[in-house]
């Protein structure tokens, strides 16, 4: 086996979508992750990078970028998994965003979309009122429950290719939020969600192409909570349920 | 019609037309290689198929649900590849569906109406 | 240079997924071509047999083989969503991708060693 090069050649994204990579050298650590890698480029070599991160652990989803055509947490991809045959590291912005600089990605359409997904949730009583008693093994709590963990990191949105085809598609990530609220017993707001999902651009856009599971770092599956959704809005439809918007 | 009904019906339609198809087309494959298998000749197929009522009303069938599926599929892809502009969709939709509803119509006439000629 | 972002495409359900796309496409587009042939039967089994005959060569025998394994794999794979969308979650759906094209490849080779 040939020995490990001592020295990392990596290509980082300059610019905004017009920009170009920029090549730099790096040392090879042992144990070293892409965000390790970045981290070093804008101490040691370019403080002029702009990237994004926080808790460097793997729980909060800022440091998601482009590693070598992926969407990955960078804080937790090491460089020895991702370096399979030769020695060059290519990192970008998180994809289907619009590039503010080098790696920085702006996640305000991701958001946006979210809201109008109806990723909010309606509250039905108030304080005064006694708790909801909601069995945690109830179906539908199940089912949210296993849905919620997601953190916004937009990986799931950055692998979706029906969000890089369909400008207006809602994506993994806000379509998986809505499902939870669906299956949210409390939550006063189904109706005008069912809406926001089963418009242009909503669940029926997915084409199950899956991408959105294999990438998600938290395990999570938007693919299934979308086909739930799909059959929330087949059997409103055919309820009679799903009322025309208000022109 | 709103479009939140559109897309729900859109979606039912081609699910329900596939669910549809999946049968006929295991008796279409299975039909292919039957006839492939026996080597036969154009007169022998029309002959078993002439005028059968039961062969009319599987094909008709076949080509009305393939019509609706294939027009819908096409208009996905369009709208994925091509254009979102919904006038330019629903062209591609009725258009497509019409063609091979048309075309399919007739091949089926062809096939197994009695004496057609 | 141009920014490299679909590295996620190297994953295969996406190409389980495309497959099943193309397929429909070309049997779209096939369709009104095979409906045609058929209605070549309107003017007589002689029409629609001297057009069959011209299908004896190799090439055209190649491609209805690929129209099969096009047919079968738009089938399986569309089957395999059926189920996705219809039936319990189970891991067992990408497994099941794979499955479809490796049956559909199958039924394409049988049916070219049948013809040929």
């Amino acid at each position: 086996m040939p020995a490990r090069k001592s020295v990392l050649n990596v290509n980082v994204w300059r610019g905004r979508a017009d920009g170009d990579y920029q090549s730099f050298d790096v040392p090879r650590q042992d144990n070293q992750t892409v965000l390790d890698v970045v981290t070093y480029i804008q101490r040691h070599l370019d403080p002029t990078l702009s990237y994004r991160f926080a808790c460097r652990v793997g729980v909060c989803g800022s440091c998601a970028m482009t590693v070598n055509g992926r969407p990955r947490w960078t804080c937790r991809t090491h460089v020895s998994r991702v370096m399979t045959g030769g020695d060059r590291l290519e990192i970008g912005p998180l994809g289907n965003l619009p590039v503010i600089k080098d790696l920085a990605a702006d996640m305000r359409p991701f958001f946006d979309k979210w809201q109008r997904a109806g990723g909010k949730f309606e509250a039905s009583t108030d304080r005064h009122k006694p708790m909801a008693a909601i069995a945690p093994d109830s179906p539908k709590r199940a089912a949210a429950s296993k849905a919620i963990e997601c953190i916004n990191c937009g990986i799931c949105y950055a692998a979706c290719d029906s969000v890089r085809w369909n400008p207006d598609y809602l994506g993994p990530a806000a379509l998986n939020r809505a499902w939870t609220l669906q299956n949210d017993e409390r939550d006063a707001g189904h109706a005008a969600r069912l809406r926001a999902v089963a418009a242009d651009g909503g669940c029926h856009s997915c084409h199950s192409h899956q991408s959105c599971e294999a990438h998600c770092p938290a395990n999570l599956n938007p693919t299934e909570s979308i086909v739930g959704l799909k059959r929330m809005t087949v059997q409103a439809y055919i309820r009679g349920e799903l009322e025309a918007e208000v022109e | 019609m709103s479009s939140l009904r559109l897309t729900t019906r859109l979606y039912l339609l081609q699910r329900l037309t596939a669910a549809i198809m999946a049968p006929l087309i295991l008796v279409h494959i299975a039909l292919i290689f039957y006839a492939t298998h026996d080597g036969l000749t154009a007169a022998e197929i029309l002959d078993r198929t002439r005028g059968s009522t039961l062969w009319f009303g599987f094909y008709q069938l076949f080509v009305i649900s393939a019509a609706i599926h294939g027009a819908i599929g096409l208009r996905s892809v369009a709208k994925d590849w091509v254009t979102p502009r919904p006038a330019a969709l629903h062209t591609v939709m009725w258009l497509s569906g019409l063609a091979l509803l048309l075309l399919g119509t007739r091949a089926v006439i062809a096939v197994i109406a009695p004496g057609a000629h | 240079m141009a920014l490299s972002q679909t590295g996620h495409r190297r994953n295969a359900l996406w190409t389980a997924a495309f497959i099943h796309r193309i397929s429909g496409v070309l049997l779209a587009l096939f369709l009104p071509f095979h409906f045609l042939v058929l209605g070549l039967a309107l003017e007589g089994e002689g029409a629609l047999g001297g057009f069959l005959k011209w299908t004896d060569s190799p090439m055209v025998k190649l491609a209805e083989a690929g129209l099969v394994f096009l047919l079968a794999v738009h089938l399986l794979g569309g089957i395999r969503v059926l189920a996705l969308e219809n039936l319990r979650w189970r891991e067992a759906y990408k497994s099941a991708a794979m499955i479809a094209i490796a049956i559909s490849l199958g039924l394409g080779a049988v049916f070219l060693f049948q013809v040929i």
